[in-house]
């Protein structure tokens, strides 16, 4: 019985590898050739890096202040895009009228709008003569623009509909039936949305906000357009390693080495929930 | 005109249904404190509908439905009772165990819902547990559990809510015929210590007869037959009904002077008590009916007519004869006599059956909807539904 289950099992694995075997050449070069294009330059990155100098450049101050602004601008846009844009998509994921068709539209331009464009778009609303920009500023004196604040907000701006997006598709696919077996027992909705929705969509949840950080940590044409490029106030990490580049190119590799390894850090520390959360269903 | 009983469940539930065939429900049912009502009907008849409705997962377009003095759901008087304030306890068909959080936890799910505290909360459900002797699955998680231990928390959980009103959809249609059984038993026992009203939606026919203080059957979006088990089961009030229980069911008029009835299908067939209507319905079980090679000759049987032999079945222990003729019947044999009797499909042959075991009763009137409670208002208060056969 058992002999015969592992001599089945043994055959289905043959059988699936001689299928994977037979992969068609036309596929398997270009295949190559993508794999190759993708790693090749985070490859040369390493290998070019003035590994014997990075003790030094990494000691810059500048470097340091940049890492501390990006990390921290970018996990506030993350939190940001988070907590008002889950809420989001769980609104659109559940209405279906020409209403949530425009507005799923709208809120997902930042998705493909040019980064530059955008942040001409933030100065246009919260800029200091901008619609929203100009009355604060007047009552209140609060400008955004080229404040680290305006790092977040343009950010925010951009990362927002990568999690609207993600989040929305794992609350279309989500089962109504728990949230009617928690209605059934005496949960109203905000109270079944926190202890039942929640914890089932947590691994897309965390997908989405991951997704959002990494874009909000790469941001560079919203953050330079919109909130400047003043060092320790808001140069990030993105900016800091462009101006670099047109000074001493070594310096840029240094710290672009350092964007890729916490890039690493957070993708392997996440990897887990990352995986089920995007490939789960 | 509202019935005495104060405390259970009176619904009138009308529903459009959507989908590829939209059609209304219809529905009038009443069940009181204690009282298992089974709600037994084809797929697709309204049955789950029903269940949605009185749960608050889908609001009436008309009717109303009342538990005890607490109206949940009138749409003419602008009331609806969200789901989560009916106090509703439902076992859903697939059970919709929280798969993020233990056994304990889903048990404590409806008091935490109700702003206990979750040690408090927790202490209760692990109470409940102990009580259904669940105690050992507390830490496990619903993927864990057997389809019979998912069945059962299900039922806890919705007890624990302590709710007004129990519902239960299928429960015993996700397990496997071995486990139906045990577990139909179970579920006997475990709800028989509930105070309220249970409702049990089913398809299968064993579950209303075997468990169920009176059976609701649903054709087609209204009500055919509301009645006690061995009334479904002897006077089936529709020829789907009568199939639940393999019975012959014919529909014909009284001839006073014979003492036959005519049938609409054609033939005559002769019971020995005959209600006092003009139409009437008969039960005739397959066993009743006799086959023979000839003509018999005269005998105590006073229904005799020919026939032909159509599809041959075997049954689990018997053979079942479907027989062309007027009327035409199903007629169950032992596997020896159709050796002995050598029969085989085409082969004419003569049917006989006693008056006796032909049971004739009244046809209902359809229900005639009429204010929120229509055919309900409309019964004599203290008429149980087996008064109606």
């Amino acid at each position: 019985m058992v002999l015969s289950q592992a001599l089945s099992t043994a055959r289905r694995r043959s059988v699936a590898r001689a299928r994977r075997g037979r992969a068609p050449w036309q596929l398997r070069v270009p295949a190559t050739v993508a794999a190759i294009f993708l790693i090749l330059p985070l490859l040369a990155l390493v290998i070019r890096a003035p590994w014997r100098a990075l003790p030094s450049l990494l000691g810059d101050p500048l470097v340091g202040e940049a890492l501390r602004l990006s990390l921290l601008c970018a996990t506030t846009a993350a939190g940001l895009s988070a907590l008002f844009g889950i809420p989001l998509a769980w609104l659109l994921a559940r209405s279906n009228g020409s209403v949530a068709t425009v507005i799923r539209a709208l809120v997902t331009i930042p998705l493909v709008l040019p980064p530059v464009v955008g942040g001409v778009a933030l100065l246009s609303a919260f800029g200091r003569r901008g619609l929203l920009g100009r009355p604060v500023d007047e009552l209140f004196g609060i400008a955004l623009p080229f404040t680290p604040l305006g790092v977040i907000v343009a950010e925010t701006f951009v990362a927002m509909p990568f999690l609207v997006l993600t989040v929305e598709g794992a609350f279309r696919t989500l089962d109504d039936g728990y949230a009617e077996a928690a209605a059934t027992l005496g949960a109203g909705p905000w109270f079944a949305f926190r202890r039942v929705v929640v914890p089932l969509l947590a691994p897309a949840l965390m997908a989405g906000t991951v997704l959002a950080w990494a874009r909000a940590l790469g941001e560079f044409g919203a953050t330079i357009t919109f909130a400047g490029n003043s060092p320790g106030r808001t140069q990030t990490m993105p900016l800091a390693v462009y101006l670099a580049m047109e000074r001493d190119p070594d310096a840029a590799v240094a710290l672009s080495l350092i964007l890729l390894l916490v890039s690493i850090v957070v993708l392997v520390a996440l990897r887990g929930r990352w995986l089920t959360g995007l490939g789960g269903r | 005109m509202t019935p005495p009983e104060g405390n259970g469940l009176e619904a009138r539930v009308v529903v459009q249904r959507g989908g590829t065939q939209p059609f209304t429900v219809d529905l009038t049912l009443h069940a009181e404190p204690g009282q298992l009502v089974a709600v037994l009907g084809p797929n697709g008849a309204g049955k789950s509908t029903l269940l949605r409705a009185i749960a608050g997962l889908t609001p009436l377009r008309a009717g109303r439905i009342r538990l005890g003095d607490r109206v949940l759901d009138d749409p003419d008087a602008g009331i609806w009772v969200p789901p989560e304030r009916r106090a509703m306890g439902v076992v859903f068909q697939d059970y919709r165990l929280f798969t993020t959080m233990t056994v304990r936890d889903n048990v404590a799910f409806a008091a935490a819902a109700r702003g206990h505290r979750r040690t408090a909360a927790r202490a209760a459900a692990q109470e409940w547990l102990e009580r259904f002797d669940l105690a050992g699955l507390a830490e496990r998680r619903p993927p864990q559990l057997s389809g019979g231990q998912a069945q059962r928390v299900a039922l806890v959980r919705a007890l624990a809510s302590r709710p007004a009103l129990l519902l239960l959809d299928e429960p015993l249609a996700a397990l496997d015929a071995t486990m139906r059984g045990t577990t139909r038993g179970e579920l006997a026992r475990l709800v028989s210590g509930f105070e309220g009203p249970t409702l049990l939606v089913t398809h299968d026919p064993l579950d209303a007869l075997l468990l169920a203080d009176r059976v609701l059957v649903i054709e087609g979006g209204v009500v055919t037959q509301d009645a006690d088990p061995a009334t479904i089961a002897r006077r089936p009030a529709t020829a789907y009904i009568a199939g639940l229980s393999g019975l012959n069911h014919y529909r014909g008029r009284v001839d006073r002077a014979s003492g036959t009835v005519r049938l609409d299908g054609g033939g005559v067939l002769t019971p020995s008590v005959l209600p006092p209507t003009s139409v009437v319905l008969l039960a005739v079980p397959p066993t009743a009916i006799t086959v023979h090679l000839q003509a018999p000759g005269p005998g105590s049987a006073r229904n005799v007519w020919p026939g032909r032999i159509g599809d041959i079945q075997q049954l689990h222990d018997r053979i079942r004869l479907q027989i062309e003729g007027t009327p035409r019947a199903l007629v169950d044999i032992t596997p020896a006599a159709l050796l002995h009797l050598g029969l085989r499909r085409g082969d004419p042959i003569w049917c006989s059956a006693k008056a006796s075991e032909i049971e004739a009763y009244a046809e209902l009137a359809p229900p005639a909807p009429a204010g929120p409670f229509g055919a309900v208002a409309g019964r004599a208060p203290g008429s149980s539904a087996s008064f109606r056969s």
